[in-house]
């Protein structure tokens, strides 16, 4: 149960970001032809943001089946680093079906603060996954029913909360090790090249964010490989 | 929006998001020796995390400038120590009062 509590409350910034971007994801939703209701069930079974938003300028044309399937599979296959990632630092009770449920609530930012546990129990993600998944669904009903009531000045700055949670997982980290510093670096450098470059800027962004991450990645393996001992997992 | 038609996309993008999250997360159960992939999946989050946040967290708000201070503020705090929920407050807080300030001086 303490560890639960302690992932609800982890999550709680998680959860306050998502109904910021979410509630954006409902009013564009709604403003390409869709029902509220179909708006909160694509981000109640789906729960991804870039996914989501090519989804529905997907779905607006009939028939493009393949063309989403595609798409979705390209944005998305960062998950599956994650969650391959996450498989290693699991404690021995999480396995099996609890991997096949919890395997579900896979985003970036449960990712990324699950991923700052040494190890890693199904109460504790548990836990970590509500108030994102609530917040998430949440948003999205509340941007597809009520619009734009939030003064922007307040949507504006909401919007930077899920970054600054992303810095305050790297940061510590890449203080202590110079050797993840770099790999950071490299990260940051590749992910700007396809941000401005002409041409390349034109790959999706779930797509450009996996070639960075995985390249920076392997170049951080090749030049800097962990030590067995460095983290006890 | 057609029904027939959103159901058979709700299912194409529904199962294969939750497929490519589940399908690794269940199969891999063993402890993977592998001194590169150990690497590697040691690496991997923050070099998601960092290509996800620059440069795209500056163009996140209304205005970059105001992104950036908050950004700035992030990493102080972050190197600090605090915790999530404080550096993601603080951010926040930043890009407000920065708005509002340069609002109020008439550069927005």
């Amino acid at each position: 149960m303490k560890s639960f509590i302690k992932g609800l409350k982890s999550g709680i910034p998680i959860g306050l970001g998502y109904l910021s971007v979410s509630f954006t994801f409902g009013i564009l939703a709604v403003s390409y032809g869709f029902e509220w209701w179909q708006a909160v069930l694509i981000s109640m079974t789906t729960l991804t943001s870039a996914g989501q938003l090519a989804g529905i300028t997907i779905m607006v044309n009939p028939g493009q089946y393949i063309e989403m399937l595609i798409s979705q599979l390209t944005i998305n296959i960062r998950y599956s680093f994650m969650s391959v990632s996450l498989s290693q630092k699991t404690s021995p009770e999480f396995k099996g079906i609890r991997r096949w449920i919890m395997g579900f609530f896979m985003t970036d930012e449960i990712f990324a603060v699950a991923s700052n546990e040494d190890v890693l129990s199904t109460k504790f993600f548990a836990g970590l996954t509500v108030f994102p998944y609530v917040g998430w669904t949440l948003g999205t009903l509340l941007g597809a029913v009520l619009g734009n009531i939030l003064p922007q000045s307040i949507m504006s700055a909401l919007c930077l909360a899920i970054y600054g949670m992303f810095i305050a997982i790297v940061a510590p980290k890449a203080k202590e090790s110079l050797s993840l510093l770099l790999v950071v670096c490299v990260a940051v450098t590749l992910s700007c090249v396809f941000y401005y470059v002409p041409v390349i800027n034109t790959i999706s962004s779930g797509l450009s964010i996996s070639i960075c991450a995985i390249l920076a990645a392997v170049f951080g393996a090749l030049i800097f490989p962990v030590k067995e001992d460095a983290h006890n997992e | 929006m057609n029904n027939h038609s959103f159901w058979i996309y709700l299912l194409i993008i529904a199962g294969s998001t939750y497929l490519i999250r589940a399908i690794p997360f269940a199969a891999v159960q063993k402890k993977i020796t592998n001194r590169f992939i150990r690497s590697f999946l040691y690496y991997i989050p923050y070099t998601v995390l960092s290509a996800m946040t620059f440069p795209a967290a500056l163009y996140a708000t209304g205005n970059i400038i105001a992104a950036a201070a908050g950004l700035l503020v992030a990493v102080l705090f972050a190197i600090k120590g605090r915790s999530l929920t404080v550096v993601a407050a603080v951010s926040c807080a930043t890009v407000f009062i920065c708005e509002q300030l340069m609002h109020f001086l008439g550069v927005l």
